[in-house]
């Protein structure tokens, strides 16, 4: 994001800034007020939400809730908590987002610095890729995963993952790549270097940062994805399908303690992520909006 | 030729292929899981398939019928609803959290991560969340109660008529720091000089923004529009996981009919000629901000 020196700012006086902070923050209570509900009711026992106030703190503090969630609450027929869909996102994530950043890298490198006819066709075709509804494609790629034996599994949705992923990491790479100096690939081309030389002891070199904004966009997207999970996971589904079959389960009492705990274990490892690599995560929202 | 000027030869060759080999996966998937499977998806809508892919061909039959289903104008309608008030309101929300945050603000640094965390998450916990928040028994409409305003009331979750505005209220929540985040950068590369000549010049705080500032935001303002429009027609985990759908079928988007009517109401030809139709209305935002950009880079 940018840090430019600010300008714009207008001539105010005291009252106007009173009030433009006054909005400010009751705005980021606005933002803050759904995690800050999700905390502490995942922290409270049951009858203190059914019988009390949801805005309140814990009177008795709990981890039970949490406990529940993760290992014995029922997900579906099964009481095996969140913790078996936890691993399956993880066992999803970690091949998609690899995969897919890896060819998203060979492709920029490809289409910014060996050109050929019909390249920019090519890559409007993967832009546009990436953001069809993807409705259209379920009835055949649930047919098709069922063929290659593949329905209902890690390997299945990792594939799904990786082939509508290919559209955003090229894109990524393909703007990095597009404003590093061509002529530095031609002097080595001339020196003999090859194809993969080239990328390997050039074009790597430079490519941390736009590494991590493809690795957390990608990440989060997969992360988060519903759709492929309820659609293609079968006996494998990913933590977002598991969090909705616990909300949603008709039988029993509503343990909303237990849904507010699952929530956050669901958002943890992107929050996380969000935490952390901040600044990546803007930029790859920047990247995938403005395609500059 | 000596022997190994040909292998030379096969090098060079190889060496010109290779970029081309490279990308040959990415491409072909592309055309087999994108290009391939929605021209089959179009096929299907002009077929009677019903559990499963038949091959009867049926002409429009399907999107004849599709535009004489009540459930699919309930979602058409809603998705009308749904969309505008997204996208305005996200904008508003966006654009005036930009302009304020813009004013040398002390903490901004604080506020735009708060501000913009809720993107991070996955619909099904803003979801969650908002479905608990919002239930009458023990959410907002409980706990003002509690604090002794008696006669508050806020049940829109559970209201036919009133259902689809708290989807609204929880995609807004999700995304409208993001849009911020882009008016802001927009904000931030606007030259300083022209602000300043304009304040010389004696324009008040308004007219500067209404007049210069503003109109200079119009990159800003379209990939906002084409963004928040492309999610809202995708928009269907918020609906699963907030209202799924009810009350009945009051908050059904074209998503969600989609997926209804392929996969539980064995009606796949119908389904195929609504997602076809989601297709085409992204199809008809997306291609002309596609095809701009990428003119504009050549």
């Amino acid at each position: 994001m940018a840090v430019a020196e600010q300008d714009t700012a207008i001539r105010t006086g005291t009252g106007t800034r009173i009030f433009i902070y006054g909005i400010l923050l009751v705005f980021a209570l606005f933002y803050l007020l759904p995690l800050f509900v999700m905390v502490a009711n995942s922290l409270k026992p049951l009858a203190e939400i059914t019988g009390g106030n949801m805005m309140a703190l814990p009177e008795s503090w709990t981890i039970e809730p949490w406990k529940q969630a993760w290992s014995s609450a029922q997900i579906g027929v099964e009481p095996t908590g969140l913790k078996p869909y936890f691993l399956n996102s993880i066992l999803m994530v970690v091949p998609a987002v690899a995969i897919s950043t890896i060819l998203g890298a060979l492709n920029g490198y490809v289409l910014t610095k060996w050109t050929f006819k019909g390249d920019t066709i090519i890559f409007g075709l993967l832009l546009f890729s990436c953001f069809i509804p993807f409705q259209i494609v379920l009835i055949p790629m649930a047919s098709v995963l069922g063929k290659l034996g593949l329905a209902g599994s890690i390997p299945g949705l990792v594939l799904v993952h990786v082939v509508y992923g290919i559209g955003f990491s090229t894109l990524y790479f393909r703007n990095y790549y597009a404003v590093f100096p061509t002529e530095l690939v031609r002097a080595a081309m001339i020196d003999g270097a090859g194809f993969f030389r080239i990328f390997w002891r050039i074009m790597l070199p430079v490519s941390g940062p736009i590494t991590v904004v493809c690795v957390i966009w990608q990440f989060t997207n997969i992360w988060n994805d519903f759709l492929f999970g309820a659609s293609f996971g079968g006996q494998s589904q990913p933590m977002t399908v598991a969090l909705n079959n616990l909300v949603q389960s008709s039988t029993g009492v509503k343990e909303y303690n237990v849904h507010f705990a699952g929530a956050i274990l669901a958002a943890l490892p992107t929050l996380l992520v969000y935490i952390v690599a901040g600044r990546y995560f803007v930029r790859g929202l920047m990247a995938g909006s403005v395609k500059g | 030729m000596t022997a190994s000027s040909s292998t030379a030869d096969f090098r060079t060759r190889l060496q010109e292929w290779l970029p081309k080999i490279v990308l040959s996966p990415s491409v072909a998937a592309m055309f087999v899981f994108v290009y391939g499977f929605i021209i089959y998806t179009i096929y299907l809508s002009f077929t009677g398939s019903k559990m499963l892919p038949s091959h009867d061909w049926v002409g429009v039959g399907n999107y004849v019928k599709l535009w004489g289903l009540r459930a699919w104008w309930t979602a058409i309608i809603n998705l009308g609803i749904f969309a505008t008030l997204y996208i305005v309101i996200c904008t508003v929300i966006g654009l005036s959290l930009a302009i304020l945050l813009d004013q040398k603000i002390r903490g901004e640094g604080m506020l735009r991560p708060i501000y913009l965390y809720p993107m991070a998450l996955s619909f099904i916990v803003t979801g969650t969340a908002w479905k608990w928040i919002m239930d009458p028994g023990i959410g907002l409409e409980n706990t003002m109660h509690l604090w002794g305003w008696e006669s508050f009331e806020f049940g829109w979750i559970k209201d036919r008529n009133l259902a689809i505005y708290t989807v609204v209220i929880a995609a807004v929540w999700q995304t409208s720091g993001f849009v911020m985040s882009m008016f802001l950068a927009g904000l931030r590369g606007i030259d300083n000089e022209i602000l300043k000549a304009a304040q010389i010049d004696g324009a008040s705080n308004w007219n500067l923004y209404r007049r210069i500032v503003i109109p200079l935001l119009r990159p800003a303002f379209l990939s906002a529009f084409v963004i928040l429009a492309h999610l809202a027609v995708k928009s269907y985990d918020l609906i699963i996981a907030l209202t799924g759908g009810g009350p009945g079928r009051a908050t059904e988007l074209p998503a969600t009919f989609m997926y209804s009517y392929t996969f539980t109401r064995n009606s796949m030809g119908i389904g195929a000629a609504s997602a076809v139709i989601m297709l085409m209305t992204i199809a008809a935002i997306m291609t002309p901000y596609l095809y701009a950009e990428l003119k504009e880079k050549k």
